[in-house]
């Protein structure tokens, strides 16, 4: 029996979407298979089915030519099937090796079991070390417990969703020798990502995903970037790059920028400076948890600042209120959706006065104005493709890429002076990145000046005109962004100053 | 195996279903609680349930209870919805009617159409300040405002005592601990000639249909609701969450004051230290009974008055325990509670979570469906 895991015509209903129609396609032993698709291709809910999360409404699913019908997540990991999720299940303050007996029924954290822990680790070259406590390690490592909390469990099949995500490129290199590693003891793994390239160097077959159908099977080793793309979306796509810009006067000027950390893992910004002039879309790269909601709140003014000033064409905005600073024409755009840029429980319309209310005109003396607020709502549906059924409908309803384009969009439809985005293209397909993209280089054609806050390195690199790096609460000098190497960047990610460490490596 | 599972969507029809499902099922187990003590549960019924309605004395009556209960309730589910939990309201009506009482006492003799207004702004404020001890605690040292607001209650029903029995004691009054009764224009105008109803029953509307255009309409009502729903969100949206801690502290301090200085010097007319029965706390059923909604929280005041009212009928006519009325309550908040679960959440039947890894694997897809008949 050459394939490990077998899907046939699996189909499953949610009220008013067929998420999945009549999805097959196998996955053979040994090798690495990327599943490819836009947002609400159907991708979620089928690795969702294949981990006991929902149950298929028809169809069948065999694993190593048995039914394979797992109730729950519980009985897909015994029969077999392990998953690491994007963003990790693990406990910071717990060990490492408490951390992955918690995942496993009936073993205790004792000397055996973390024994077993570095065997198994040193096998696989995974090197993690039990005893040490998850909030000291970094993002690659914590990924590192997860997939070896996988492996515990000698799964025949595993599961990574946007694995490279959270990773530096070194990170990233590091994780693909583990990977093809795993494949050739044997192991298949289900590898989705959004990121292309990737694809093309790590994986042996694709299933391309669209509309909840499978519209096509191919290897990737044999496809382009773009022919991928394409195959995903349906239609050719261009992909926006900023036009060299010829940069105004500064309009956000951040000078020394002292902020204590938010919780017990968060990081202390620590003398940030940066220049954003009109017309110009400066990009700041770095690996999560270096810093970003740190600088993100502070220049919201959502917490307090410690030292240094934040200046809005020349006028210090330290003290006012996020309203007032939008008053000023500074508008934000934050990372986390649901539960910062937008309330779930409301609907869209409510949800454009949260950040809208005085530059939009829908609030007058402090009476608002819903009519106003529905049309605004409907306009940004409209301008950024928001796939719902309405301005009433309510934000939770929404899947991530669309709550994404409507969070983004509504930020981007008041046309502010300077616009501060965070991650705004993350979970985004590929089709409404480029709108998002295209979007935010017209706002700064148009005499905007653009801060954009981001851990996509590509995204950065075709967006920004120049570049600077967020390590551990420092920020690096913003440098023409056509200058800067991949390997550079990838030491400046590390925490190095470009003088010392490269130069020692390269 | 029964399951509950989040509801994509909230239920809005059972969310305005479930106060009279409740109030359905507390008549059903105050039936079977009448059955277990003896006591004829038809007739205990229908003193409870007709009574209040049956002559226009206790309709007036219905009322009079009601608009304290409103008044209090439409304070506290203005903070109940932004996570802003006033639970002394109790104590800001003893202090409303402290204040009120002292203030009526002071101008004793004096007449003047300006004395009660005086008297109702002097309820508010004494409401307002017992409820600032609160608001500038959590404010300030993060302190949960739900223990000081209780805790102040107690202070605040040992301050009347003292009060009465002290300097605000009637000098002909036989060392009673009481007040002198309040003077023509120290007491409300009466609405219902012949009856107890006043003008505080006339302001209820008034103030409920002005919350209600607040929340509907007006910024502060939107920085309400988004800091109870999403707090971060809301500071996103520059809203300041102490700001809404002081709004909703002195709007339903003051709501509170208000009751009870009207209370003081209507239906009782003087000062005694048993003015606080319990309002205070019923406000808070009344809130959650009314949906938090300001037009919502005014029928839900009738139907507590109902209980009062028709509680004490029959206490009176069967030699019911005292306790009848608390119980009534109690059990109307529980059953309030339980059918709230339902808004949000419903039942499911699923298959038993795992039967053996391989045999189920045997089975086939279907197995979860012939698992649950």
């Amino acid at each position: 029996m050459d394939e490990v895991l077998r899907v046939e015509s699996v189909t499953k209903r949610f009220p008013g979407v067929l998420a999945n129609d009549a999805v097959s396609f196998s996955v053979r032993h040994s090798e690495i298979h990327a599943l490819l698709g836009e947002n609400g291709a159907g991708k979620s809910t089928l690795v969702k089915i294949l981990y006991g999360v929902l149950q298929p409404d028809d169809g069948t699913l065999s694993l190593e030519g048995r039914p394979f019908t797992p109730a729950n997540p519980a009985a897909a990991r015994e029969a077999g099937v392990g998953m690491v999720f994007q963003h990790f299940s693990l406990f910071e303050g717990m060990t490492v090796a408490e951390n992955i007996a918690l995942g496993l029924p009936g073993e205790r954290p004792d000397e055996g079991f973390a024994a077993r822990i570095r065997t198994l680790s040193e096998e696989y070259g995974l090197p993690v070390e039990p005893s040490r406590i998850i909030g000291d390690l970094s993002v690659g490592e914590r990924q590192r417990v997860e997939i070896v909390r996988c492996l515990m469990q000698s799964p025949r099949l595993l599961i990574m969703d946007e694995p490279t995500s959270v990773l530096t490129p070194q990170e990233a290199d590091e994780l693909f020798v583990t990977l093809k590693g795993l494949r050739e003891r044997g192991l298949s793994i289900l590898y989705i990502s959004h990121r292309l390239s990737e694809i093309r160097d790590l994986c042996q077959a694709a299933t391309v995903m669209r509309g909840g159908k499978v519209v096509a099977t191919c290897d990737p080793r044999t496809e382009t970037a773009r022919s991928l793309a394409e195959m995903m979306i349906g239609a050719s796509l261009v992909q926006p790059v900023a036009a060299p810009s010829d940069p105004g006067p500064v309009r956000l000027s951040v000078e020394a920028l002292d902020v204590p950390a938010e919780g017990p893992f968060g990081v202390t910004l620590d003398g940030v400076s940066l220049t954003v002039r009109a017309g110009e879309i400066l990009g700041i790269g770095g690996v999560a948890g270096n810093g970003q909601t740190e600088l993100m709140d502070a220049l919201i003014g959502e917490c307090p600042v410690a030292g240094g000033d934040i200046l809005l064409d020349g006028a210090s905005v330290l003290g006012q209120s996020p309203s007032q600073r939008r008053g000023m024409g500074m508008c934000f755009a934050p990372e986390e959706r649901l539960g910062h840029a937008m309330s779930p429980g409301m609907t869209l319309t409510e949800n454009t006065l949260i950040s809208a209310r005085r530059r939009a005109g829908l609030s007058s003396r402090g009476v608002l104005d819903f009519g106003a607020a529905a049309r605004f709502a409907a306009d940004v549906i409209g301008r950024f493709d928001v796939r719902t059924s309405g301005p009433q409908q309510t934000a939770r309803a929404l899947s991530g890429g669309n709550l994404q384009k409507f969070s983004i969009g509504r930020e981007i439809a008041q046309a502010p002076m300077v616009l501060v985005a965070a991650q705004p293209t993350w979970g985004v397909d590929a089709a409404a990145a480029a709108t998002v993209h295209r979007a935010l280089i017209a706002l700064a054609e148009a005499g905007s000046a653009v801060l954009v806050i981001s851990q996509d390195l590509d995204e950065l690199r075709s967006l920004s005109h120049r570049l600077a790096i967020l390590s551990d609460g420092k920020l690096s000098e913003a440098r023409p962004t056509a200058e800067l190497s991949l390997a550079e960047i990838g030491a400046l990610m590390g925490g190095s100053s470009l003088e010392g460490d490269l130069h020692a490596t390269a | 195996m029964l399951r509950l599972e989040p509801r994509p969507e909230r239920s809005r029809v059972l969310l305005w279903t479930t106060p009279l499902l409740a109030a359905g099922m507390t008549i059903v187990s105050a039936y079977l609680l009448f059955l277990i003590i003896g006591v004829d549960p038809l007739k205990a019924l229908g003193h409870v349930i007709i009574d209040p309605f049956s002559n226009s004395f206790s309709r007036s009556e219905l009322l009079v209870k009601a608009a304290p209960l409103a008044l209090i309730a439409l304070g506290l589910s203005l903070g109940f919805r932004a996570n802003v939990w006033n639970i002394g309201a109790e104590g800001q009506f003893t202090l409303g009617a402290i204040c009120g009482g002292a203030t009526a006492l002071a101008f004793y003799g004096v007449e003047g159409l300006w004395l009660f207004p005086l008297i109702c702004l002097a309820g508010m404020l004494g409401g307002m300040a017992w409820a600032s001890v609160p608001a500038a605690l959590r404010t300030r040292m993060g302190v949960n405002e739900i223990l000081v607001s209780l805790m102040m209650t107690y202070i605040a029903v040992l301050l009347l005592s003292a009060l009465v029995s002290g300097p605000l004691r009637d000098p002909d009054g036989f060392n009673f601990p009481e007040s002198r009764i309040f003077h023509d224009s120290a007491i409300p105008p009466i609405l219902i000639e012949g009856t107890r109803a006043h003008i505080g029953i006339a302001i209820v509307p008034i103030v409920a249909i002005f919350l209600w255009w607040l929340t509907r309409y007006h910024e502060i009502g939107f920085s309400l609701r988004l800091l109870g729903d999403t707090p971060r969100a809301g500071r996103f949206a520059g809203f300041s969450e102490n700001r809404a801690v002081w709004f909703c502290l002195m709007v339903s301090g003051g709501l509170a004051g208000l009751a009870g200085a009207l209370e003081a010097t209507g239906p009782i007319g003087q000062l005694v230290p048993g003015i606080p029965v319990g309002y205070g706390f019923t406000a808070i059923i009344v809130a959650f009974l009314g949906r938090l909604h300001p037009i919502g929280v005014v029928f839900a005041a009738l139907a507590l008055a109902v209980s009062y009212i028709g509680g004490e009928s029959a206490q009176i006519a069967m030699s019911l325990p005292a306790a009848l009325v608390g119980v009534l309550q109690g059990l109307l908040l529980f059953w309030l509670l339980i059918f709230d679960l339902f808004v949000g959440y419903r039942l499911r039947r699923v298959a038993p979570a795992k039967g053996g890894p391989r045999p189920a694997a045997e089975t086939g897809p279907k197995v979860s469906e012939s698992g649950g008949a």
